[in-house]
């Protein structure tokens, strides 16, 4: 039997991996790909909550909403990199510390 | 241990090896594609929570188009771009290696935890659904009933993120647009 705790710890465990990709990465990309593990860990708890709501299935339909946000946070964050590249010619956030032009 | 845990272990070990390797490998292109083997996993590992349709959506949104998106931003990008320089900062952003892992480190200590001590004396909610047996069972048909929930109860959301997902997606269209020709 398989129960909520074995799913809250392989959640937190993916989360963990994707704060430390956020904070220890020098690629923008790579730091894209940390955030969107730590929302696959969020919406893995959200189902294996939801699981327990079969009045409202909230859990379920958070979680396609939250994978739909996850899309949209994904294509603009992209275009901003490529802004950014476009205007330093690097995406090492470390050498971007300056706001205008 | 029947062979529904063996399954889950499978995909769990799956899961959190290949996103480990997604962190560690220098090569920019394997970790990506790495990342496909993450989120299969993943979808493995919702279906387990009974939500099947969330697991074909996780694979038809990510894979198909979260992915591919990231694989082209890192195709359109030169070598310079890529190179993934691992000198010592004092930023907080981007920590050193072994500092960011300590405290990854001790955070997954804390939160694994309380998971456990938490797990002995679940919330009040869980275990009256339990009782009363409003559990959602493997026989449930969740496809049909969250198209009704979406129509019905959950039609404002519905919208509102709709409409949302055309902002971003043209604002995403605006931005990468090149500057020249305005």
């Amino acid at each position: 039997m398989i129960t909520l705790t074995h799913f809250l710890v392989v959640s937190a465990c993916i989360f963990c991996i994707g704060l430390y990709a956020v904070l220890a990465k020098r690629n923008a990309i790579m730091i894209l790909v940390g955030i969107e593990l730590m929302i696959n860990a969020a919406i893995l708890n959200f189902v294996a909550f939801g699981k327990y709501d079969k009045e409202n299935y909230g859990g379920q339909i958070f979680a396609l909403f939250a994978i739909v946000l996850a899309a949209a946070a994904v294509a603009v964050g992209l275009a901003i990199i490529l802004n950014v590249y476009r205007h330093y010619k690097t995406i090492n956030p470390e050498k971007i510390h300056e706001l205008k032009d | 241990m029947t062979i529904e845990e063996i399954v889950f272990y499978a995909f769990a070990l799956l899961a959190v090896t290949a996103s480990f390797l997604v962190v560690n490998l220098r090569n920019t292109a394997r970790a990506l594609f790495l990342f496909f083997v993450v989120l299969f996993a993943m979808a493995g590992l919702y279906l387990f929570a009974l939500a099947d349709f969330v697991a074909i959506t996780q694979i038809l949104v990510y894979v198909g188009g979260v992915l591919i998106l990231l694989i082209f931003a890192f195709m359109l990008s030169n070598r310079e771009l890529l190179d993934d320089l691992q000198n010592t900062s004092k930023r907080f952003i981007s920590l050193p290696n072994w500092q960011s892992a300590l405290l990854v480190t001790a955070f997954l200590a804390i939160m694994v935890y309380v998971f456990h001590s938490w797990g002995k004396h679940l919330p009040h909610w869980i275990s009256e659904a339990e009782a009363k047996g409003t559990v959602i069972l493997p026989t449930d048909n969740t496809v049909e009933t969250l198209g009704f929930k979406f129509m019905t109860q959950y039609i404002l959301p519905f919208e509102v993120i709709s409409i949302f997902l055309m902002m971003t997606l043209i604002g995403a269209a605006h931005l990468s647009r090149k500057e020249d020709n305005t």
